[in-house]
């Protein structure tokens, strides 16, 4: 059977064969470490970063932790926030990016403020997670406040469909609830407080919540 | 629901903080413990016969007895990335009962010697590595962590460290180089972690809920322990169950109870109307068993004689509403994802397959299709680093295997359906 190739989708350099979006610019020698003099550091954020690099009998232990502290503060792992970490812990930009992208939950480009991740794994898919992201995609996919993903096994099959919003679990929620889920999260409220996780008294699903 | 271990008490309201949990009883085996030498500690962990809960089943006194004696710089992982599609037992017990698995560490640690611990938590579990944090400052508080705990010569230190978001994780070399800082990727084994471990020392590595078994153990002494469950399945059993169940939920049971027990007893069985179409028996990375295997005891060596596994105790229904294509894509896809790339069989093996589940799903496939795919799962297992990639083949060979005839149907019907479309257009 001959491939049609339009059916081919396109990847965002424009061609049909995968590659590499950005590409690097080889001639450019590699970022060293960088020096402190010209690297300027938020007090807050060295504080934290070297309070982690002194539980580790490695430094590069707080690899991780050091990167949630940049993503804390600037709601993404930007190239300055990595840069001021790599100047905390001595290690080059590039090993932290390398770190960086390897995680689900650590973004290296900018996203929106609000955390919602929707388990779309097998348990919960049985139970119309799919439909449930679909519902969220149509009413908070375009919205820039929000960090909508759908995730993995969030570990919460018994709450299934069920999202992490902004670190939470609620679950199970129905498709016909999310725009009223949005809307709370909007006003910055908590969503379905009896269905979060943090609330449920009994580990028994047979006893009332 | 008999010989309830673990889950004794959870529902006490705030047994959380370290008052509730000395209330009731916490933090006495611990005492006991330490009036003992680490070597009877040892004893009473390797009579309990007590086996690794989180995936591989492994003894877990074995394992402490694998390190090397003597004072050296010695490690404690705890494996608290659980990320499984199915398995949430360690969520719960880390939320409602944080000072039993701190307990459990402390004991570990005394049995094996080790001074330095940490917990390795996932990203996700916010709210659980919360309470983790706030017991292991309320632990040291009391005396319970920190030099000289209670006035022996055992000294610890014990940090909880979130990890970011990665299911390879879960795999015991591979969270020692996110431990150390690193991309997740796992390492060649020998040497084993209690060999060469974190930083290159000797390191034990255990799941949350074997952990949290300890001191129970101890409580009961070992011999006491292994009288529960079944022979070679020691002790009970925290089982989440999920998927087409009225009552999805964690229940603890004595392992050798019978499966349909568990499923259709506890969790209610499947949705009215409905039946059993296939179960996962220990999280996704099992091998699918069928209706007729329901009445299979619950424990490690039967659901291993049966040509599956206990794993983490995540049974998964699917019922027959469900087309058994639907479930593979999705198997399939996460373990594409979730892939490190390291190793080519697993890298490349988890992507083919998705393509040619998809294939099959879009009618561009043919019965041959399902050979070739059934070859690509037996060339990714036993091919690799870790067991990523064969946990995307067993359970896909064993739906290819069982219910051949539904991927064939499930051909048929999709060829038919895109020539209908052609016809019309």
């Amino acid at each position: 059977m001959a491939i049609d190739p339009t059916r081919v989708p396109r990847f965002g350099h424009g061609s049909r064969v995968p590659g590499w979006d950005d590409a690097v610019d080889l001639a450019k020698d590699p970022e060293g470490i960088p020096d402190p003099a010209t690297t300027p550091v938020p007090e807050e954020l060295r504080a934290r970063i070297e309070e982690y690099m002194a539980r580790y009998p490695d430094r590069r232990s707080a690899a991780i932790p050091a990167l949630r502290v940049v993503q804390e503060r600037y709601g993404w792992c930007t190239p300055e926030g990595i840069g001021q970490a790599a100047c905390v812990m001595r290690l080059t930009p590039g090993y932290l990016i390398a770190v960086a992208t390897f995680y689900d939950m650590l973004f290296t480009a900018p996203v929106g403020a609000n955390d919602v991740f929707v388990c779309t794994n097998i348990s919960c898919s049985l139970r119309g997670a799919d439909d449930l992201f679909a519902a969220f995609h149509e009413h908070a996919g375009e919205d820039p406040d929000f960090n909508l993903r759908a995730f993995e096994c969030l570990g919460a099959c018994d709450l299934a469909p069920m999202a992490s919003i902004n670190g939470s679990y609620v679950g199970p929620i129905s498709p016909d609830e999310v725009p009223d889920v949005i809307e709370a999260v909007r006003r910055g409220e908590e969503p379905l407080p009896d269905r979060q996780l943090k609330y449920r008294k009994s580990v028994d699903p047979n006893a009332a919540a | 629901m008999t010989g309830t271990l673990l889950f004794k008490g959870i529902d006490e309201p705030d047994l959380h903080t370290i008052d509730v949990y000395e209330r009731n009883g916490g933090y006495e085996s611990l005492r006991k413990a330490l009036a003992m030498t680490p070597a009877e500690v040892l004893h009473e962990l390797e009579t309990s016969a007590l086996r690794g809960r989180g995936g591989a089943g492994f003894a877990m006194g074995k394992k402490v007895s694998f390190l090397p004696k003597g004072q050296m710089d010695k490690y404690l992982v705890c494996n608290a990335d659980e990320s499984e599609p199915g398995a949430f037992k360690d969520r719960e017990l880390m939320q409602k009962s944080p000072h039993m698995l701190v307990e459990g560490i402390i004991i570990a640690a005394y049995a094996g010697s080790i001074n330095r611990a940490f917990i390795f938590i996932r990203g996700e579990y916010a709210l659980q590595a919360e309470r983790l944090e706030a017991a292991v400052e309320q632990a040291k508080a009391k005396g319970y962590l920190g030099d000289r705990i209670l006035g022996s010569d055992h000294s610890l230190t014990l940090w909880v460290h979130r990890g970011a978001g990665a299911y390879i994780c879960g795999e015991e070399t591979a969270l020692l180089d996110a431990l150390e800082g690193k991309r997740g990727n796992p390492r060649l084994k020998p040497p084993f972690p209690a060999n060469q471990g974190l930083y290159q020392g000797p390191t034990l590595v255990n799941n949350v809920e074997t952990l949290s078994t300890v001191p129970t153990i101890i409580r009961l002494g070992g011999d006491e322990y292994a009288k529960v469950g079944a022979i070679g399945s020691t002790g009970t059993k925290v089982v989440s169950v999920s998927g087409h169940v009225q009552r999805p939920g964690n229940y603890e049971v004595e392992l050798g109870i019978p499966a349909r027990e568990i499923i259709y007893g506890l969790a209610g069985g499947p949705p009215e109307g409905r039946d059993v179409k296939f179960w996962f028996p220990g999280g996704s990375s099992s091998p699918v068993l069928k209706k007729e295997d329901l009445d299979l005891s619950y424990d490690f060596d039967t659901l291993a004689k049966a040509g599956s596994m206990l794993g983490s105790g995540s049974i998964i229904v699917v019922d027959d509403s469900t087309a058994v294509v639907d479930v593979a894509l999705k198997v399939a896809k996460f373990y594409r994802h979730e892939s490190c790339g390291k190793c080519t069989p697993c890298r490349e093996g988890t992507n083919w397959t998705v393509k040619m589940l998809e294939r099959i799903d879009s009618g561009e496939a043919t019965p041959m299709d399902l050979d070739i795919m059934a070859g690509v799962q037996e060339n990714i297992i036993g091919n690799c680093l870790c067991v990523l990639g064969d946990s995307m083949a067993m359970p896909i060979g064993s739906m290819v295997a069982k219910f051949r005839e539904e991927f064939e149907a499930h051909i048929e019907a999709a060829r038919a359906r895109n020539e209908l479309i052609e016809a019309v257009a």
